[in-house]
């Protein structure tokens, strides 16, 4: 054995290391972030207009004021809690891409619990209509796990097929059973007062599902790292054949993970219907769940990494529409960017594999 | 100006091959030869370098050193079409075809000669049909790959491959997936191959396949050349030998089990059958007493990865019983298994043992995370997992600089003491081990022969599953041999000696 300070050294030596490579994982998302932001800005440049004040217009929009503040913050509300739902169920290699349609479903259930108890008092109604939300969330993303072990069947291609299930169910009630009475338009009647988020921020929009995703995060980090569920999770994800061999219950691991995931993105539906729409529309999400996805892999799939990363995007999106009517560049330019984000990002391995080429030429050279 | 005469004979030729994977030696200096119109056998146990060997052939991995000669001219293999190209066809164990399309399409499939970019579909099927019958294959080029049977599928592999112009294919553990009839077809149209001037390379095994089936016979172990020999200079009793190892074995000194020592695992006529519903075990008998290390010696493949993922849970049989201390535990998940006192040192330690991209400290908590002191109500409790983690890194003498590096930074024998750490910790009453020693070096393999005993002087019972006989022999109490999923003999270690058990191991049991 080494003496105790020697012990001590080597350890401390191991934490550096462990440390850099901590960071190098966050700077490769953080790289692709800014990679995206330069080749948008020779994009912004070709199409006539300074990247420089395109950028300032861009963040100006996003976070120049404080209501600009509060509607990026309520544009990252959907996108972190939908994204911890996915970091879990990524943890465990369940491949949710269903998210959208769980939001979907959350949202509509939540809204008809608000319709059927209008007079209840917020404290009790809130609730309610959060938890048939999560739950709607959790039991549609739970059918494509049980489909998943009865038959094999892959939960990626089932989740995507089964949110155009939900969202065109969703349509038929707007436009049918629930529909508003007297209205041409695919919606539910208004929700009651009792039914309404509180807002948290004056004259803005940003309602109590901001502090209440906040707490999520803290407790999704939680449940990953520091309980026995979320670390049967991420082993099981890592090699599940040796987590079966050791007693795991690996099929309970994929199920649970993934009624985390559509509860989440359940919520997300209720903090839309009941914080922002005041009703159940019939876009009530302009494909936050698939976003979420991307939003989820850029945040390394640590919870506290996705709120970064849903804030970020928030910000995009919100700064868009001030960049358009400020220097004339398009909105969609930014929805490049947050695809160049993607690639990049996805790509970031072939970065280090042509430095480590680079390196070895280099000394192939000497 | 002509050749010596012996060059026109011999087809191919690697001399001197040796492949390195890190620090690890694949292929150590590995001579073959072979002569037109002959089969050679490639033998040898799982990880003996036989499939890295065939890559070289292939084009798929380049040689560190070594010379190939094909038809007495020195080549080099730089990519797998210049392998077809030079006349090197190679039917892999599991199949490259593409299951929607005819036979013809398949063959046409990357091959510009056909036809490109539209291959003449109707002037390829003649040409197999011509090619059919001149070497009996008896395959309708127009049918659909997916209606085929597996026999009749590695057919249109050896087709595929003689329609590029093979004159030497490599057949890589063709029967595996065969049944007794088709692999006796398989052996007519080898036999038809090599009377038309065609070499075969058949890796294999299967020792009574190799006897049956080739002219000369290549025996490989650990990346080198044991054995070059004729076929009618040797037998099977010393082929077995030659592949699984003949050093001189050292018995240990131990203290023998008491005859009146109290079984404590019972296996009932357990019979297993696998997804294409061939059985791998069938009817398999077998005890182990307290305090006893029984052996299981036997070839490669003849059931024993099933044999140990059935007693851990892994598998279902399809019938029979499994008796620990007397308890049914048949029916019990794996996790049960563990609670009622199992252990397993899995094969694929890798795989099944380990999760590689966690920590050490995640590692040794696998099997407990959801009980105490490792957790209270489902909360894992760091200081625990930390300081248990650290005692058996010592205890085990794990070499590594903390316990949050992860399994994947270890070397091969760490990887192994950790699992062994982990399994012995939980004081288990019965323990599988499935080749403890593979991979290991000379000090690890002591290790873990050492802890073995260790839990043997305590009293537990050991399942040891091995192919290296030498480890079989110097532990075991006794040994039982395993042929074709059956237990053939149990031995006393005083009675058990390499020549009955080697013999056992061909299957034969006239004794």
């Amino acid at each position: 054995m080494f003496n105790k300070a020697d012990n001590h050294n080597i350890e401390l030596e191991f934490k550096k290391q462990r440390r850099a490579e901590t960071l190098t994982a966050a700077g490769s998302s953080i790289g692709a972030v800014i990679l995206a932001l330069i080749i948008g800005a020779v994009i912004i440049r070709l199409l006539g207009v300074n990247p420089f004040d395109a950028y300032r217009a861009l963040i100006d929009g996003a976070f120049g004021t404080k209501n600009s503040i509060a509607e990026t913050l309520l544009r990252a509300v959907p996108l972190a809690i939908t994204g911890i739902g996915i970091t879990a169920a990524f943890r465990a290699s369940i491949f949710n891409v269903g998210a959208e349609g769980q939001l979907y479903l959350g949202a509509t259930s939540a809204v008809c619990v608000g319709l059927a108890f209008p007079t209840l008092h917020p404290a009790i109604l809130l609730p309610l209509m959060a938890i048939a939300g999560m739950i709607t969330g959790a039991l549609w993303g739970g059918i494509a796990v049980l489909l998943k072990l009865k038959f094999n069947a892959n939960e990626m291609i089932n989740t995507i097929m089964m949110n155009y299930i939900a969202i065109y169910f969703v349509s038929w009630l707007v436009h049918g059973p629930i529909q508003q009475p007297g209205s041409p338009l695919g919606q539910t009647a208004g929700l009651s007062d009792n039914a309404i988020l509180p807002i948290i921020l004056k004259q803005t929009r940003l309602h109590i599902g901001f502090i209440i995703t906040l707490l999520m995060v803290l407790l999704t980090g939680f449940l990953i790292y520091r309980t026995v569920w979320g670390y049967q999770i991420r082993v099981t994800g890592k090699n599940m054949f040796a987590s079966q061999a050791a007693g795991i219950k690996v099929k309970w691991v994929f199920l649970s993970s993934m009624l985390f995931s559509g509860a989440m993105a359940g919520l997300a539906g209720f903090f839309e219907a009941a914080g922002i729409q005041h009703r159940m529309i019939e876009n009530i999400s302009s494909g936050y769940g698939y976003t979420a996805i991307v939003v989820a892999l850029l945040g390394q799939l640590n919870p506290f990494g996705v709120l970064l990363a849903a804030i970020l995007f928030g910000g995009l999106q919100i700064g868009a529409s001030t960049m358009e009517t400020a220097v004339g560049v398009p909105a969609s330019a930014v929805t490049l960017i947050q695809y160049l984000i993607v690639i990049l990002f996805i790509g970031r391995k072939a970065f280090s594999l042509i430095i480590q080429q680079m390196k070895k030429n280099r000394k192939v050279a000497a | 100006m002509h050749p010596p005469l012996s060059s026109q004979k011999v087809n191919l030729q690697m001399q001197g091959i040796t492949v390195r994977y890190g620090s690890f030696i694949a292929n150590d200096g590995v001579n073959i030869s072979v002569d037109h119109g002959q089969t050679l056998a490639l033998l040898g146990e799982n990880g003996a370098g036989k499939t890295t060997l065939m890559k070289v052939l292939a084009g798929i991995i380049k040689p560190e050193s070594g010379r190939i000669q094909i038809n007495g001219k020195e080549v080099q293999i730089l990519s797998p079409i210049h392998s077809q190209q030079l006349g090197i066809g190679m039917v892999h164990q599991h199949f490259m075809l593409i299951p929607t399309l005819s036979v013809a399409k398949n063959v046409c499939i990357g091959l510009k000669s056909a036809g490109y970019p539209f291959p003449n579909i109707l002037k390829v099927e003649n040409e197999l049909i011509k090619i059919s019958e001149k070497y009996n294959l008896q395959i309708d080029p127009k049918a659909i790959v997916s209606t085929l049977s597996v026999g009749t599928q590695q057919r249109v592999e050896i087709l595929k491959a003689l329609y590029r112009g093979a004159k030497i294919l490599i057949l890589d553990e063709p029967t595996s997936i065969l049944t007794p009839q088709e692999t006796h077809g398989l052996f007519g149209i080898i036999k038809f191959l090599t009377g038309q001037g065609c070499s075969v390379i058949f890796i294999s095994h299967k020792l009574n396949e190799v006897m049956e089936i080739s002219d000369r016979i290549t025996v490989l172990r650990q990346g080198k050349v044991t054995a070059e020999i004729s076929k009618d200079e040797t037998n099977e009793k010393d082929l077995a030998i030659l592949m699984v190892g003949h050093e001189f074995t050292k018995k240990r000194t131990i203290k023998p089990v008491p005859p009146e020592a109290s079984e404590l695992v019972k296996i009932d006529r357990i019979t297993y059958f696998d997804e294409r519903k061939l059985p791998v075990l069938r009817e398999l008998d077998l005890t182990v007493k307290k305090g006893e290390i029984h052996g299981i010696a036997g070839v490669d493949g003849n059931g024993q990865v099933e044999l140990a993922k059935v007693l851990a849970g892994i598998l279902r049989p399809d019938s029979g019983r499994i008796f620990i201390d007397g308890n049914d535990v048949t029916k019990l998940s794996p996790g049960k298994r563990i609670t009622a006192g199992l252990a397993h040192i899995p094969g694929d330690r890798q795989r099944l043992g380990l999760v590689m991209d966690v920590s050490l400290g995640e590692n040794f908590i696998l099997e407990t995370s959801g009980k105490e002191p490792v957790s209270k109500h489902g909360i894992l409790n760091f200081n625990n997992i930390r300081n248990t983690s650290k005692q058996l890194i010592k205890d085990y003498d794990i070499r590594c600089i903390s316990v949050d590096q992860t399994a994947a930074t270890l070397s091969g024998g760490n990887q192994q003491k950790l699992v062994l750490a982990r399994e012995f910790s939980r004081m288990p009453k019965f323990i599988i081990a499935m080749q403890p020693s593979r991979g290991l070096d000379v000090g690890a393999t002591e290790f873990v022969h050492e802890k073995l005993l260790e839990q043997r002087e305590n009293g537990n019972g050991i399942l040891l599953i091995s192919t290296e006989l030498d480890e079989i022999f110097e532990l075991s109490d006794r040994i039982s041999v395993i042929y074709e999923g059956k237990i053939l003999a149990t031995l006393s270690r005083e009675v058990a000696n390499r020549e009955r058990i080697g013999l056992l191991m061909t299957g034969k049991t006239d004794v």
